[in-house]
C-alpha cells in the first residue's frame, strides 16, 4: 500500500490547470485524493486527469469569513458533482456572488483554480477549485 | 458488560466571553455534579474532558491533567477528547465503555470551552479547522458555509421551495428560544418570532443570524458509575442504555449522500439497538442544532420524521413538548449556547434532569422516561448517540 497522489502533487497540478484524481480498478473515481477507494477499499489506484466538468449540487454566498479573510467577502462556494462521479467543494467565479439564487443549482461548470495565500495555521498556501458557470 | 449510570450532573451558566479560566469553569460544573452524586473529588478514578479549542482560547493544551489536579482528583488518568463539537460526547461514551467493562467504578466525564472568549473572527477560523484543511478550507469554507450548503442541497433534493424551508428553519429557532427563556443557564434568553429570524443579518445564504447558535463559554460534567455504586449512592440513577459513535470523511466525500449524514444514522442505529428501543420510544431528545437546518436534518437521521418532512413537523408542533417527540427543551445550542467542548455533556445534563423531572415546569416534558442525545462534530465527521433510561 502506498500513497498514489499527494496533496502537493494535486496542488501543483491544479495550479497548472489540471484537476487530478484517482481511478480505482472497481471503476470508481476519487477526487480530492485519498489513500484508498471509498467504495472497495483498494489502494491500487491510478492517477488520472479529470475533465473538471460537473454540475452544481449546492451553493452558498458567504458574508462572514474566517479571521484574516474579510477582504474576500462576499464570496460564493459550491458543492459540485463532477461528471466522473466524485464531489468537489470550491469557489464559484462570480463578480456578483450576492446575486446568486437557487437557479444556479444544476448549472454546468468547468474547474479552474484560485490560491489561498495561507495564514499562520495553514502550513502555507493551497490552491482551490474555482468553478466557472457555463450556460 | 456491566450496567452504567449517571448519578450526578452539573452545568455552568452558558454565556458570552467571561473571565473564568478553563479549570475554574470545569470545576464549577464538576463540583455541582459531585454534590449531586454525594461524592468527593478523591473518589474519582478517571477524568475524561472534551475540550477542542483550549489551545486558542487560553493558550492551554493538556487541559484535563491540570483540571484533575485543580479539583483534587490527584494523579488520576486525565484524558482530553477532541471531536470538535462532539468532544464531550465521545468522552462520555468512553467513560461508559470503561465503567461497563470494569476498568473503573467512578469517572467524571464532561467538557469545557471558551468559544466566546475567542471572538468571532478567531472562532470562525478555528471552527473552520473541523473542515478539511487542505481540500476545503482554502476555498473559504466556514462552519455556517457547511450548513448553508446542506440547506440548499436539502431544498433541491426534496423539492422544497427555499422560502418554505426558510420558514421551517425559522420555526426551529423560535421553538428553541421559547424553551431557552425558561432555562436559567441558557446563554441567549429572548423571545424571537419568525419575522425576527427572517429579517436578521445573512451569514451564509440561506442561513441568517437567528438560524445560528452563538459561540459560548461554559462547562458541563457528569458522574458516571457502575450499577453497584449507583444502587448505593443514588435514589434516581439514570442508566446509559445505549451508546453509538461513527465517523465520516470531509464534506465533499459524503457527496451523493448529503444532506443526510451517514455517521449519525450509523451511530443512532447502534445506540437504539444496544438500548432495545426504537425512535418511537424516545420521549425527549437533545439534538445538535448548531444551525436550524441541522435540527431538521438530525430529526430525520435519528428516525423521528420522514426525509424531507421534519421542517413541517416543527411548524405543526410535532417536535415540541406534547408532540411526537420533545426536541431540545433546554433551548438547544441555539438558545442555551454552544461551548463546543462542553455541548454533549450539557445535552446529557438536560436529559438526566428531564428524566428525573427536575427542570423548570414551563419546559419539563411530562413523565419523560427515555431520552436521547445526538451530538455532531465537524461536518458530520464525528457523531455520537446516547440513549438514557430511568433507573427507578
Amino acid at each position: 500500500m502506498a500513497i498514489k497522489l499527494s496533496f502537493k502533487e494535486y496542488d501543483t497540478a491544479l495550479r497548472e490547470g489540471r484537476l487530478l484524481g484517482l481511478k480505482c480498478g472497481c471503476r470508481d473515481f476519487l477526487c480530492p485524493p485519498r489513500a484508498v477507494c471509498p467504495r472497495c477499499g483498494s489502494s491500487d489506484l491510478e492517477v488520472v486527469q479529470l475533465s473538471g466538468k460537473g454540475k452544481i449540487a449546492s451553493f452558498t454566498t458567504l458574508f462572514v469569513a474566517a479571521e484574516g479573510r474579510d477582504k474576500e467577502l462576499p464570496y460564493a462556494m459550491a458543492l459540485v458533482a463532477l461528471e466522473e462521479g466524485p464531489y468537489l467543494i470550491g469557489r464559484i467565479e462570480n463578480d456578483c456572488a450576492d446575486k446568486l439564487d437557487m437557479g444556479v443549482i444544476g448549472k454546468a461548470v468547468t474547474t479552474g483554480h484560485g490560491v489561498f495565500g495561507g495564514d499562520k495555521y495553514s502550513a502555507g498556501e493551497a490552491a482551490y477549485p474555482l468553478f466557472k458557470i457555463i450556460d | 458488560m456491566r450496567r452504567v449510570a449517571v448519578i450526578g450532573a452539573g452545568q455552568t451558566k452558558f454565556s458570552g466571553a467571561q473571565e473564568k479560566c478553563l479549570s475554574e469553569l470545569f470545576a464549577e460544573s464538576a463540583f455541582d455534579a459531585l454534590t449531586d452524586a454525594h461524592l468527593q473529588p478523591r473518589d474519582i478514578q478517571a477524568l475524561f474532558v472534551g475540550n477542542a479549542l483550549g489551545d486558542f482560547s487560553e493558550g492551554q493544551g493538556m487541559t484535563p491533567a491540570f483540571i484533575a489536579d485543580y479539583i483534587g482528583a490527584w494523579n488520576v488518568p486525565a484524558n482530553r477528547y477532541d471531536g470538535a463539537c462532539a468532544s464531550a460526547s465521545i468522552a462520555i461514551r468512553d467513560a461508559f465503555l470503561l465503567v461497563a467493562s470494569g476498568v473503573y467504578d467512578i469517572v467524571i466525564a464532561g467538557g469545557v470551552e471558551r468559544a466566546a472568549s475567542l471572538g468571532t473572527p478567531l472562532a470562525t477560523r478555528t471552527f473552520a479547522m473541523f473542515s478539511d484543511s487542505r481540500y476545503e478550507f482554502p476555498a473559504g469554507m466556514t462552519f455556517p458555509g457547511v450548513f448553508a450548503l446542506l440547506a440548499h442541497r436539502y431544498a433541491a433534493r426534496y423539492g422544497l421551495p427555499i422560502e418554505k424551508l426558510k420558514e421551517q428553519m425559522a420555526q426551529v429557532s423560535v421553538q428553541s428560544y421559547k424553551h431557552g427563556m425558561f432555562n436559567p443557564k441558557a446563554h441567549l434568553r429572548k423571545s424571537v418570532t419568525i419575522p425576527d429570524v427572517l429579517k436578521s443579518f445573512t451569514v451564509a445564504t440561506p442561513i441568517q443570524l437567528h438560524d445560528c447558535c452563538p459561540f459560548s463559554d461554559g462547562a458541563a460534567a457528569l458522574v458516571i458509575v457502575s450499577e453497584d455504586k449507583a444502587r448505593m449512592l443514588s435514589q434516581k440513577p439514570v442508566y446509559i442504555a445505549g451508546a453509538g459513535q461513527a465517523s465520516s470523511g470531509p464534506m465533499a466525500s459524503q457527496g451523493e449522500y448529503l444532506p443526510r449524514l451517514k455517521a449519525r444514522e450509523l451511530a443512532s442505529k447502534q445506540a437504539y439497538a444496544m438500548a432495545g428501543v426504537t425512535p418511537a420510544d424516545i420521549d425527549v431528545c437533545e439534538l445538535h442544532d448548531c444551525f436550524s437546518i441541522a435540527s431538521i436534518i438530525a430529526a430525520e437521521g435519528l428516525g423521528f420524521f420522514e426525509y424531507g418532512k421534519a421542517g413541517d413537523a416543527w411548524l405543526r408542533g410535532e417536535a415540541d413538548i406534547g408532540g411526537k417527540v420533545a426536541i431540545n427543551p433546554s433551548g438547544g445550542l441555539k438558545s442555551k449556547g454552544h461551548p463546543i467542548g462542553a455541548t454533549g455533556a450539557a445535552q446529557v445534563y438536560e436529559i438526566v434532569r428531564q428524566l428525573r423531572g427536575e427542570v423548570e415546569p414551563e419546559r419539563q416534558v411530562p413523565d419523560a422516561r427515555i431520552g436521547l442525545t445526538d451530538t455532531l462534530g465537524g461536518d458530520g465527521g464525528t457523531m455520537v448517540s446516547l440513549v438514557f433510561k430511568r433507573g427507578w
